[in-house]
């Protein structure tokens, strides 16, 4: 059977979209657009470190970049670039016609834009952005914050609604429509990922929805959840944040973890070394990512039970994160290697998250904690595993999946390019963030002493030169899709295993139509 | 006892270390320029911290070696380019066992010194004096409870020059870890920290004491000291407080226990005379200057150098400046409740209030010509317009 029917033309192709790919396509864009608001943002912010005063910026401006880079580049550009990513690819995995729940899809997708129109436009409302960082600790958010507040806790409202049935749609997708023969534990570990982080999602996102409405009412209706002078406790809204925010951190790198666990073999041209157990870790990471949210609150003054508790927690995931690492050298151990873009941004990863894996364990251990707890050792950290780790992985799929979806090759040495300078940058602006970690510069500051100037200004050059090499991203991806090389091989890499290479390249509107049988 | 992580550092493991970071990572007393590590610190508690810090980045750095060593060698090693066949082998349950439960005795191995240093950490128990330490937007308060005699209470502001933030001029070297009234205290005393905050939550934190607190309104946490070595130690606000969460650091000061005998001596006496001060009557010029002094350390942040608003209203032209006097004192003393305007009756004594009050009366333009005395302030929270009373 041909196509029945082909995309409907001009805008409306994309308002009214339902077809899986084409929403996929809107989320990949609209989160690269993110990503270079996000990022302009963090220029802005390395600018200003780039030397101890006040140079460009004034320190209510600094507060509200910090907090709108965190928000965007996690709300806006992260997490929406994996949903695109599930989108496209979650149905061409497991052998289905498209999402099970395609009209929502587009709901799910549609409320991105005005979410980030809310909270962008805040930036230029009287009294500023949000200027209480991205984990927007009470009182400063609610009695404290700026009048810009109301808008930022609507925005996340909308993305919360968003991301619940964008996670409801991956679930009932992966559910109910896989082909005949694909049985749980033959899926693609990139649909498990996703199908683990989807539960992840419609659990905690709810509880983010919660902490924001109470903020709300605090500030407008008389409330006093977070506040101590009405018999409220500030720290309950910590606990609140964190039972959403740990799980969140996991939200992020598990599909990514995912796309990892798919192209390592594919260039390894050797099968994932151990899938069951790959499989199991996830499950273990998520349901341990439930109980060890206080691990960010170590110095709030627990009882020691407490402190203890989530120190034992937060050590435990260290061990099925150790199996994910394992299983992805095993891999590539006595395989036969070859190091394409996709391939080289993936063992990136690997050896960067694990660098970020490491800082974890570091954090976990509480008393080591009370001295790196808000200082630039976190900030560090946490780069390393969202860029190094979610960021490098969406770049390998990118370069891995583009030819499929678009029938035209990248150009390899502008790919290897962007890798180098991506990897380099990245590492002259983080790696040194560890040490004036130590050395005790606190995060969040817009001005620093004299003792913290070299690593600082070492850390903006690699800031910026990781923000060129964004630049270089998007060329190529642009001169991709208007001018690349044409590929007509389904495979497309010699290595490449899954349903997905097995339909026509570029991959036409619509595929599996009739389901295939899955042996 | 475990393993001083020490004790394994310079043999075994520095040459190690020094190719994996490029340069050697040793606690210095003084933060200087280039320090990449921890400060091993002036207290036992720090020094134990530092030790664990050191156990787990060097656990962290031999597994990190490892891993990094064989995933470097198989990618060298079964290249395409050289030929190399791919093998088909896949899972191994001997292998997947051994690398589950390895990596959890070693976690153990960390655990068990972890605890133990936790338990040092919260030991706030048996102080030889305490301190309330508050945090307040954007500077910190030390109150002395003493048993004998009046306590002692001041507040410690950024003394750094605002002419060295804008970079008008030369950065001294202590460049934003400086303060006008440092916190003092005696050498070899176990001092007790109890912690809260005025209005959002702060940290208090200083590295070569190994103290980190969050400062919570509504909340009183608990931390602990005990400096042998006398000598100055720095630290800054270390939890998000708003506008100059940069410009709030911690100076302690440690002495000898004579020196810091008198020093307390010295702080009650001055405010003997400080209340002294307020059964007097000032001049014009006198309040003017008084308030501008005060002014500059508590208005300035939000309000403008030339009372040009900012955070805060303008002053300049302000309706409550320049209208009824009990007004303007209600605002200076009780806030604006739900705005960033704190109540500063409890932060201000009321000469302070009673000059600054006067000096916005009179300055950036507003000529009233009239002025504010401490007596009228004492009367003002005495009639009820006080909320702390």
């Amino acid at each position: 059977m041909s196509e029945h029917h082909g995309p409907a033309k001009g805008i409306k192709r994309w308002i009214f979209a339902t077809n899986h790919k084409d929403i996929g396509t809107l989320y990949l864009w609209f989160s690269f657009a993110m990503f270079i608001i996000g990022g302009a943002f963090a220029m802005i912010i390395r600018a200003e470190l780039f030397q101890p005063g006040l140079q460009m910026i004034s320190p209510e401006f600094f507060n509200q970049m910090t907090t709108m880079h965190g928000l965007v580049m996690v709300f806006g550009a992260i997490m929406p670039s994996f949903v695109g990513l599930a989108n496209w690819l979650i149905p061409m995995m497991i052998g289905a016609p498209d999402m099970a729940l395609p009209r929502m899809n587009n709901l799910s997708f549609w409320l991105l834009p005005f979410a980030f129109t809310v909270l962008l436009s805040s930036l230029f409302m009287e009294g500023g952005a949000p200027n209480f960082g991205w984990t927007f600790y009470a009182p400063l958010s609610t009695t404290y914050a700026p009048p810009s507040v109301t808008f930022f806790i609507f925005g996340v409202h909308l993305m919360g609604a968003s991301s619940i049935m964008g996670s409801i749609n991956i679930i009932a997708t992966v559910m109910n429509m896989r082909a005949p023969g694909m049985t749980y534990m033959k899926m693609p570990l990139f649909v498990w990922t996703w199908l683990i982080t989807a539960f992840l999602l419609v659990a905690v996102m709810p509880v983010l929805a919660g902490a924001v409405t109470m903020m709300l009412m605090d500030i407008h209706f008389g409330t006093s959840f977070f506040n101590a002078a009405g018999g409220g406790d500030p720290v309950l809204f910590q606990h609140v944040f964190w039972f959403f925010g740990h799980p969140e951190v996991y939200i992020i790198i598990l599909p990514a973890f995912g796309v990892v666990s798919q192209i390592i073999p594919a260039f390894s041209r050797k099968p994932l070394f151990g899938y069951d157990s790959m499989v199991y870790a996830t499950a273990s990471i998520a349901f341990l990512s439930f109980i060890v949210w206080a691990h960010h609150m170590y110095t709030v003054g627990m009882p020691i039970a407490g402190e203890l508790f989530f120190m034992y927690a937060t050590m435990l995931i260290a061990v099925p994160t150790g199996v994910k690492v394992f299983n992805w050298i095993t891999t590539m151990f006595k395989g036969s290697i070859t190091f394409e873009t996709p391939m080289l941004f993936s063992i990136g990863f690997v050896f960067l998250f694990t660098i970020g894996g490491f800082t974890g364990l570091m954090l976990a251990i509480a008393p080591a904690d009370v001295q790196y707890h808000d200082s630039y050792f976190v900030v560090a950290h946490f780069h390393y595993v969202m860029v190094a780790g979610a960021v490098f992985s969406m770049s390998a799929a990118i370069y891995y999946w583009l030819p499929k979806w678009c029938g035209r090759m990248y150009d390899e040495t502008m790919g290897k390019v962007h890798f180098w300078i991506a990897f380099i940058g990245f590492n002259i602006a983080f790696f040194p963030q560890h040490f004036v970690g130590l050395a005790g510069m606190p995060r969040r500051i817009p001005d620093y002493a004299l003792q913290f100037t070299d690593f600082n200004m070492m850390s903006s050059i690699g800031a910026f030169i990781y923000g060129a090499a964004q630049i270089l991203f998007l060329f190529n991806v642009i001169r991709t899709i208007v001018a690349g090389k044409k590929v007509d091989d389904p495979q497309v890499w010699e290595g490449a295993q899954g349903l997905e290479w097995t339909i026509p390249t570029p991959a036409p509107y619509h595929t599996f139509t009739t389901p295939p049988q899955v042996k | 006892m475990y393993l001083h992580a020490k004790q394994l550092w310079r043999p075994v493991l520095l040459p190690a270390i020094i190719a994996l970071c490029g340069a050697s990572t040793t606690a210095v007393a003084e933060p200087g320029r280039w320090q990449m590590n921890m400060p091993r610190g002036a207290t036992g508690v720090s020094s134990s911290i530092y030790d664990i810090h050191m156990l787990t980045f060097i656990i962290c750095c031999v597994i990190g070696i490892g891993v990094f060593v064989f995933m470097f060698y198989s990618l060298v090693a079964f290249r395409k380019s050289k030929g190399h066949e791919p093998a088909t082998f896949h899972d191994n349950t001997t292998t997947e066992i051994l690398w589950t439960v390895i990596p959890f005795f070693i976690l153990l191995a960390m655990a068990w010194p972890a605890t133990k240093t936790m338990l040092e950490v919260y030991d706030t128990d048996e102080a030889d004096m305490d301190i309330l330490v508050t945090g307040y937007q954007w500077k910190w308060s030390y109150e002395y409870i003493l048993e004998d005699g009046e306590n002692v209470k001041f507040f410690s502001n950024l003394s750094t020059p605002q002419n060295e933030i804008n970079n008008l001029s030369e950065k001294n070297a202590n460049y934003l870890l400086e303060v006008d009234n440092p916190l003092v205290i005696p050498a070899g005393k176990k001092v007790r920290f109890l912690l809260t905050a005025n209005d959002v939550i702060h940290s208090w934190w200083v590295p070569d004491l190994g103290v980190k607190k969050d400062a919570i309104p509504g909340f009183v946490n608990e931390a602990w000291t005990r400096v042998d070595r006398e000598g100055v130690y720095r630290g800054q606000c270390a939890e998000l407080c708003g506008k100059n969460h940069g410009f709030m650091p911690v100076v302690v000061k440690v002495t000898s226990e004579q020196e810091f005998d008198s020093w307390i001596a010295d702080k009650q006496s001055e405010a003997a005379e400080v209340k002294e001060l307020m059964s007097q009557q000032f001049n014009l010029e006198e309040l003017m200057e008084r308030g501008e002094a005060v002014y500059q350390r508590t208005c300035l942040a939000c309000h403008g150098a030339k009372g040009e608003g900012g955070v805060g209203k303008p002053i300049a032209g302000s309706s409550v400046a320049t209208g009824d006097i009990g007004e303007q004192l209600n605002i200076v003393v009780n806030g604006v409740p739900g705005t960033a305007m704190q109540a500063f009756g409890g932060q201000m004594n009321d000469l302070e209030t009673a000059a600054v009050a006067t000096y916005l009366r009179n300055a950036f333009g507003n000529n009233m010509g009239d002025m504010v005395q401490a007596v009228d302030v004492y009367n003002f929270k005495k009639g009820g317009g006080s909320s702390d009373e």
